[in-house]
């Protein structure tokens, strides 16, 4: 794309960051929301009693969980991330205030629309994409106003390039914008309480299922967070990112191979094998395309790894892209057929899931806050760095708890339910491995009771930063001391005065 | 992404590393030069070869009419009857007799009476334990399978016929009988239930205070509520309430109360009647599968004989796991079983509104 020279020049705009500011907000919320309904349900598994009937059931409070920190928190957290990273990297403000700020609230009224009917039991009953049509017609305007909006913000950048983290943001919103479009196609059948039935059915159904969940993990919580990293990891560090090259060849491999990575999700059912076969081998070869991202990343701390002793918002981070490294080599080991026929079914599964959410999703995204943050309310820094890192080791001291409690009660599981003795006989019935399992599940709700603390020591750290204060005995990120702030006591202090 | 773009700015070298930059520059943000890290290219690349090895091997591909098979011939279909094969080959070897042997072989042959054994205590905890308990200890309304006190009887053949056919099941030869409600069908009065469940209570040797006015009494044949046992009860449960596995009564002089053996409990049972049911699992079972449960239950129970003469003690030459290590399993089970608070959800729903 030829720009206008004349254009080029080196002036700031004025960036648009009050949607931002919107999105970033409604991500610490839905954050803790998410987070806290999936304590609940981890406490549920532990102590079925607490099962509320209808409302408060696990079948219902589990996608509430699952698309409150996917979509809410997640979603909110890509579009303020890449409403942010498009303004500065394309030099230019966005395209249109007023659409933009229908995204923010069209968004916020999807999530409600969806919460609304899980807990009333209005659900498709498909996975990830438990909406109702009504829900997924409105969302269908929300996000085709989300890319106009980006798409028409790059059309008119500044810059003569573009840069590499809105390649990962546009891979995000086109490819979210098919996988939604494809899953959700169903007939309405009942405008009273929202009724619907699939276009598909049987094995198809599931397969398109899966097509669609697999890439909501691959383009929502992969390539879009990897939008994040490409942005905010060089930012904080200060250093160029890695290397051009690997940044193409992953992307492109990336986002070649992974849609094709659905069917293992259904090994050994009625999909046939051929298929199976296909989701095994392209998951086995987006193994390096995966890690390239991490690379990258890791690797613009190259000649500048010391920053990581002095940065907690740095280490977030890189820890971020470790748990992304781990859970993106633990994903094709999962889909070989052989490892699967162990895993599949099993607690395994939701372990793998939050290495991944919790350790990546999660960290990228509070390492970015901890960044924005600042830079949106014009703070110098985050009220406290040290929360900063008390935070950090509470979430992963979470994590580890969470995925190793997953990791031994998954492999049990499977283990118990293929034992037979020297007669042929299973030594094992369902009840007894579901009972082998409660002193785990009670491990994994510690874990997870530990990452929720984590968020809300951050929210405190984000109002106190807001307000404008600085924690006493503060350092900034490159070890220089600060002067503490309170305002309240200035306030007093003036009122006394 | 050519390098030598018109608009590109300064190339510079990075200071730290002295690596190249890429000359673009947006907000600040450059990018090196650095190649694909080799290793990163070669598992890419070795990834790829196993994935094209991988469709030759198995099937992979669609193609018009089907898609390719792979040279291996795999399919799952095959590799489940391997898995299945090999059960059978365990099994083999005892399966053949056991399905031609009759009970009293079985409980004869030591090598058969533990394969059976082995089997019924899976199947009983796949299908039997959601009922009776893990440890088949029973709960309220569940009797528990561990005693000697067998309602349609604990012969082999007659837990047999029961795990076939059911209880109330709908089944045509399942079991049925059905006690009275004789508070809500106006039977008796509250006041001669009361008497009776007193009367019971006192069959039993039960604390029995109630409302009679022979309280403290010793003499049971004095209680009011011995005539109202004879003439309502007695025809199912027996003069002497000893029960009667014909009807499936229950012996109500021991201390085995299936839906609670206290006055108010008793109360309820007399005054609504019980009715539990039991699946006629021959729809859902094999027949080798209800033989092998059948005993095993035989064997939990303590082995109710009356005409055969089994010997229990394993001898010989053995090296299947043995009854004793069945019973210990079982005697494991028990221990780990589910707290008895659980089973009280599973009280079946009555009607106890207009007692008194």
């Amino acid at each position: 794309m030829t720009t206008d020279i004349a254009n080029n020049n080196r002036t700031t705009p004025d960036y648009n960051y009050d949607i931002v500011k919107l999105f970033v907000l409604a991500t610490i919320f839905w954050g803790v929301v998410g987070m806290s309904v999936g304590l609940f349900i981890a406490l549920q598994m532990a102590f079925p009693v607490l099962n509320v009937e209808p409302y408060l059931t696990f079948g219902r409070l589990r996608p509430l969980h699952t698309s409150g920190v996917i979509f809410a928190f997640g979603g909110s957290a890509l579009f303020a991330t890449s409403y942010y990273v498009v303004q500065r990297t394309c030099r230019v403000r966005l395209w249109s205030d007023k659409l933009s700020l229908f995204t923010f609230w069209g968004y916020q009224l999807f999530i409600l629309m969806a919460a609304l009917g899980y807990v009333t039991g209005v659900t498709q009953g498909k996975e990830y994409a438990e909406p109702e049509w009504y829900a997924d017609l409105w969302l269908t305007v929300v996000w085709v106003v989300y890319l106009l909006v980006f798409m028409m913000t790059i059309f008119k950048r500044k810059e003569p390039h573009l840069y590499v983290a809105n390649w990962f943001f546009l891979a995000f919103i086109i490819t979210v914008a098919v996988l939604h479009l494809g899953n959700g196609l169903a007939l309405p059948v009942d405008w009273r309480f929202g009724k619907s039935y699939s276009a598909f059915a049987g094995v198809q159904s599931a397969m398109i299922q899966w097509w669609y969940g697999h890439n909501a993990v691959g383009f929502f919580l992969t390539a879009g967070f990897l939008g994040m990293v490409y942005y905010f990891v060089p930012k904080r560090a200060e250093r160029p990112v890695y290397s051009y090259r690997l940044s193409i060849v992953h992307f492109w491999s990336l986002i070649f191979i992974y849609i094709w990575a659905g069917p293992h999700h259904l090994h050994y059912t009625a999909l046939p094998d051929w298929a199976q076969t296909l989701g095994m081998t392209f998951s086995i070869m987006l193994w390096m395309p995966s890690w390239g991202g991490m690379i990258n990343g890791m690797m613009t701390l190259s000649g500048a790894w010391d920053k990581l002793r002095k940065d907690p918002v740095l280490r977030f981070m890189i820890v971020a892209l470790a748990f992304y490294g781990m859970s993106t080599f633990e994903g094709p080991l999962m889909s070989i057929r052989a490892v699967n026929s162990l895993s599949h079914y099993t607690d395994w599964t939701i372990g793998h899931v939050h290495s991944g959410a919790l350790g990546w999703v999660g960290f990228i995204t509070f390492g970015c806050l901890y960044y924005l943050v600042p830079k949106l309310w014009k703070r110098e820094e985050v009220y406290s760095l040290k929360l900063v890192n008390l935070h950090l080791w509470v979430a992963t001291l979470g994590i580890v708890l969470y995925i190793t409690a997953m990791w031994v009660s998954g492999i049990m599981q499977g283990l118990m339910w293929r034992s037979y003795n020297d007669l042929g006989f299973l030594n094992f019935s369902f009840v007894e491995s579901v009972m082998a399992m409660h002193p785990f599940y009670l491990i994994r709700a510690l874990g997870g009771l530990l990452f929720l603390s984590g968020a809300l020591i951050m929210s405190y750290n984000f109002y106190r930063t807001i307000k404008g204060d600085v924690a006493e005995g503060e350092v900034d990120k490159d070890g220089n001391p600060r002067q503490a702030v309170n305002t309240s006591k200035n306030a007093q202090l003036q009122a006394a005065e | 992404m050519s390098e030598n773009n018109e608009h590109n700015t300064e190339k510079e070298i990075d200071k730290l590393t002295g690596v190249e930059t890429t000359g673009h520059e947006w907000d600040g943000l450059k990018e090196l030069n650095n190649p694909l890290p080799r290793w990163w290219l070669w598992v890419f690349y070795a990834c790829c070869l196993w994935a094209f090895g991988y469709f030759i091997v198995y099937p992979a591909w669609p193609v018009i009419g089907g898609a390719t098979k792979g040279t291996s011939g795999y399919t799952q279909y095959k590799e489940l009857r391997a898995s299945q094969d090999e059960i059978i080959k365990l099994q083999r070897e005892y399966l053949d007799r056991f399905e031609k042997a009759s009970f009293e072989e079985i409980l004869q042959d030591p090598a058969l009476y533990a394969f059976a054994n082995a089997g019924g205590a899976s199947a009983f905890k796949d299908n039997c334990a959601t009922c009776h308990g893990t440890g088949a200890q029973g709960g309220l309304g569940y009797p528990n399978l561990n005693d000697d006190d067998w309602l349609w009887g604990g012969h082999v053949d007659e837990i047999y016929t029961t795990i076939l056919h059911g209880i109330r099941s709908g089944d045509i030869d399942g079991h049925v009988s059905q006690m009275p409600a004789f508070g809500k069908e106006k039977i008796l009065t509250s006041h001669e239930i009361n008497e009776v469940v007193d009367y019971v209570l006192a069959l039993s040797g039960n604390d029995h205070k109630g409302s009679n006015d022979h309280k403290g009494s010793d003499d049971i044949s004095m209680m009011p509520g011995q005539k109202t046992f004879k003439q309502n009860c007695a025809s199912c449960h027996g003069a002497d309430g000893k029960g009667d596995k014909q009807f499936g009564a229950p012996n109500l002089t021991d201390a085995i109360w299936l839906y609670g053996g206290d006055h108010h409990d008793v109360y309820k049972t007399v005054y609504n009647a019980r009715s539990g049911v039991m699946p006629a699992w021959k729809t859902r079972l094999d027949d080798n599968t209800i033989r092998q449960l059948t005993v095993y239950l035989h064997e939990l129970g303590g082995g109710q004989v009356d005409e055969i003469e089994t010997d229990h003690a394993m001898e010989g030459d053995v090296a299947i796991p043995s009854v004793e290590e069945a019973a210990e399993m079982v005697a494991e089970t028990v221990i780990d079983a589910v707290e008895p608070q659980t089973v009280e959800e599973d009280i079946p729903v009555e009607e106890i509104g207009d007692e008194q």
